[in-house]
């Protein structure tokens, strides 16, 4: 066991150390003898896929989840970390990846609600005012969180560990909601607080990440400790490789393809959609337009709450357009067409929520196939179901996309979410659309079933479908698309040809009309809304 | 109309909007965190019924009002284990508790139909309860009046000043996150649900011992229900939960006197509807309008939270 480079320059023990540590949920091995350490002023980074047990160990150690089996040292004694009071009590602070924020209350209520002892609202409001200028995290403590960004979400929690002079920081996921801008800006504020003796517990799966911020690796996979090392001397590669146990697939395009290039017909054109927001916090959608030929991947990057959703349910049908020219799939209006008429014109959706929106989680995987499929597939004869088709239909979907299912009538819900989305997504490209949406296509999926669905897309699109992919992980963007356009405020910039454009580029358009700079922060408050 | 009439009218218009101020405090302190408890009928009745057979048999309307308020919590507490310890869902739970409180009060209060009972005492100050108008619209009424509008200041002041407010907010806005900072979660809904319930006992106490001092059956007459919609109408702030209990508590007596004055043509049947199709129309009204009402729901209202470990 090492304690670490840092622990041996500082000449001391480590901060944290975690012996055989273990956690077993109903089924499932989630942590497996996890032995690791933490020095003083070390940026240590838990590698892992989804799933490898990441969360649950730093849940156990910020006293949220209890360990079945092993001990956690803090500056070299045994403790017991019962909840996270404890925890903050030894000094640890913890960002998590689902912010613990409370979306109807004011900056200030959520740093106290996060604090034992927050003293007067008036002394607490200059604290945070001081801390969040030393750090260069701007926040008005006085404003309502739902309508501040994801990155000022982010913001609050970080103040409020650091208004704790907190000995270790666990920073759970922090950069899947940020432009490539914020990410730089917290990296900084994260080596400042090394530099002045915190620790600081960086999870991610996000590799470049990690071999840029991070002093050591601790990699995970099964719930086990498969490696420690120095990211900065590995390569992405053989990060990969520890972190998946094999080989990192990327997508391939089928041969004969030129990406970029005008080609083929236009199968979906979208042109001059408006439509109001439906929710309180929406997102109003102005005069979006552009369109995708036959054999093109088409992504729109942008951050989290910028009118992702509604153009996703503006594209499905879901909500319908004032005009029916505000959507044409090959050539036909259909503005003004509900979800099914769309997908009896070709259309094929897969939404961002899988549990409820992309499948019914108490249904089986036979009837969650008859409902979005009975028109295309003819699973119908007048008003009954032909089961048999409707079973030979779902087997096919869950042989060629390679979904870990014990059979075809266990219900959606029982699936994992990479399993699920496998499921939905080749639901959907079976039907043959000529065009699909696919919003969110990775969220929370493993990298090998990312792949999989990558190179399933990549395939749809070869056989001269149009695909749309909406997304957040703009890496994801990058590797796979051959245009993109970036959406801000409800308004989708002129699209980008993929192979041509800069990260620093696009995350300037994600950042122009988003407002990461401490100044333009309040100026367009009023209509934004982050998830 | 003389003044002194209107006088008369006004007190019973604070008489018949009392009751719905209590109940409505308690639920909005319920419902700020996260549950919803449809039984404030049930737990109004049995606050009715006990504070009334307490009062009688021991001639103590100061234990008979102790012993409503922990028979309104005692249901609430039952009304805890099932929708926080065990889980059940919220709205089922809620309208059992109410028809269990029709059924056990109906039985308690058997013996007690018909019975006499001293009314709560006025608490007069000497000199200016003899004043015209202000005299008995201010400082002629009994212990229970003044306790709700005190409730009502203390409810805003406890939700909006203290920590402990803010953390019952917090646990009704976002249960996940306040047990991942380490609330807990299950704890402060308990202590809410009992206060709801102790509020609901109060309400029915006042009915019986004041509004009017006798025992019957379902004496709240869907004032509990009322007080539901109160809630939704104040939008969870209690200063609006004060106007509208009035606001209701005047639609009550305007009906009482239209009917006495012969009812203008309408027949009585009519005229009773009346608070509780107000009732639905604010209801509809706020449900529809583009407006607040949803926006100030706690986001949590009803959802049922189990912690992982």
């Amino acid at each position: 066991m090492s304690n670490g480079a840092a622990g041996a320059r500082h000449g001391l023990g480590p901060r944290l150390q975690v012996r055989a540590l273990t956690k077993r949920f109903p089924g499932v091995l989630a942590n497996d003898g996890v032995d690791f350490a933490v020095a003083p002023g070390e940026i240590h980074a838990l590698l892992g896929e989804n799933g490898a047990g990441k969360s649950t160990l730093v849940r156990m150690i910020y006293g949220v989840l209890h360990p079945d089996e092993g001990e956690i040292r803090w500056d070299g004694r045994v403790v017991r970390i019962e909840d996270p009071r404890a925890a903050r009590r030894l000094g640890i602070g913890m960002v998590f990846q689902h912010f613990s924020l409370f979306e109807a209350m004011s900056v200030l209520e959520n740093v106290a609600l996060g604090m034992d002892d927050p003293g007067g609202m008036a002394a607490l409001a200059r604290r945070v005012s001081e801390v969040s200028a030393s750090y260069g995290l701007a926040l008005d403590p006085s404003r309502g969180v739902h309508t501040l960004s994801v990155g000022e979400r982010q913001r609050i929690e970080i103040v409020r560990c650091l208004l704790q002079n907190p000995k270790l920081l666990i920073m759970d996921e922090p950069t899947s909601v940020l432009t490539p801008q914020e990410v730089e800006r917290l990296f900084e504020t994260l080596r400042k607080l090394a530099r002045e003796g915190c620790s600081i517990l960086y999870i991610s799966h996000k590799l470049e990440e990690i071999k840029v911020l991070c002093d050591r690796a601790t990699i995970l996979r099964d719930g086990r400790v498969v490696a420690e090392c120095n990211p900065a001397t590995e390569t992405k590669g053989s990060l990969a490789r520890l972190m998946i146990g094999a080989e990192l697939k990327t997508a391939k395009r089928r041969a004969g393809h030129d990406p970029g290039v005008d080609q083929g017909s236009v199968r979906l054109a979208v042109e001059g959609l408006d439509l109001a927001a439906e929710e309180i916090h929406g997102v109003n959608l102005k005069n979006i337009s552009f369109s995708v030929r036959a054999g093109e991947l088409f992504g729109i990057a942008g951050v989290a709450g910028n009118g992702q959703k509604e153009l996703e349910l503006a594209l499905s049908g879901e909500r319908r357009a004032k005009v029916a020219e505000a959507v044409r799939i090959d050539g036909h209006k259909a503005g003004h067409l509900n979800t099914r008429a769309r997908r009896h014109l070709g259309l094929g959706c897969v939404p961002e929520g899988r549990r409820g929106h992309g499948a019914v989680p108490a249904m089986s995987l036979v009837e969650n196939v008859i409902l979005s499929g009975y028109d295309r597939m003819k699973l119908l004869s007048s008003i009954f179901i032909k089961d048999g088709e409707a079973r030979r239909f779902a087997k096919r979907v869950v042989e060629t996309f390679d979904v870990r299912a014990p059979g075809t009538g266990v219900s959606a819900g029982s699936l994992s979410g990479g399993n699920l989305q496998k499921f939905i997504v080749g639901r959907e490209i079976l039907q043959s659309p000529g065009v699909l949406i696919v919003s969110q296509p990775t969220w929370g999926v493993d990298a090998g079933a990312a792949a999989a669905i990558h190179q399933a897309m990549a395939d749809l699109a070869a056989d001269g479908a149009a695909v749309v992919i909406i997304s957040q992980d703009l890496d994801e963007l990058l590797q796979i698309t051959d245009r993109l356009a970036v959406i801000g405020l409800g308004v989708l910039s002129a699209p980008l040809v993929t192979s041509q454009v800069s990260v620093e580029k696009i995350g300037l358009l994600m950042g122009g009309v988003h407002g990461t700079a401490p100044g333009s922060d309040r100026s367009s408050g009023s209509d934004r809304h982050a998830v | 109309m003389s003044a002194e009439s209107a006088v008369l009218i006004m007190l019973t218009v604070i008489s018949a909007a009392t009751p719905l101020l209590f109940a409505a405090l308690g639920e909005l302190v319920v419902e700020k965190s996260g549950v919803l408890n449809l039984g404030v009928e049930g737990m109004m009745l049995a606050g009715a019924v006990s504070g009334f057979a307490v009062t009688v048999t021991t001639g103590s309307a100061v234990l008979g009002i102790l012993c409503a308020a922990a028979a309104g919590a005692l249901l609430s507490l039952v009304f805890g284990i099932l929708t926080l310890t065990l889980a059940a869902n919220q709205v089922a739970t809620g309208l059992a508790l109410t028809i269990f409180g029709i059924g056990l009060s109906a039985l308690v209060g058997s013996g007690f139909v018909g019975v006499p009972v001293v009314p709560l005492p006025k608490l007069a100050v000497p000199g200016v309860s003899d004043l015209p108008v202000i005299g008995p619209l201010l400082f002629g009424h009994d212990a229970l009046i003044y306790l709700s509008i005190l409730a009502t200041a203390g409810v805003g002041w406890f939700l909006t000043r203290t920590r402990g407010g803010m953390i019952l907010r917090a646990v009704g806005e976002s249960d996940e996150s306040a047990h991942s900072i380490g609330f807990s979660v299950i704890r402060v809904r308990y202590l809410a649900v009992l206060f709801g319930g102790a509020m609901s006992g109060l309400a029915g106490a006042f009915m019986s011992l004041s509004h009017t001092p006798m025992w019957a059956e379902e004496m709240t007459a869907g004032r509990g229900w009322i007080a539901l919609a109160l809630v939704v109408f104040s939008s969870w702030r209690p200063g609006r939960v004060l106007l509208g209990a009035y606001l209701f508590g005047g639609v009550t007596i305007l009906q009482l006197h239209a009917q006495g004055a012969g009812g203008l043509g309408i027949p009585a049947q009519v005229l009773s509807m009346l608070p509780y199709l107000a009732t639905i129309a604010v209801l509809t009204i706020i449900a529809a309008g583009p407006w607040r009402g949803r926006l100030d729901a706690p986001a949590c209202l009803g959802k049922p939270f189990r912690p992982s470990t």
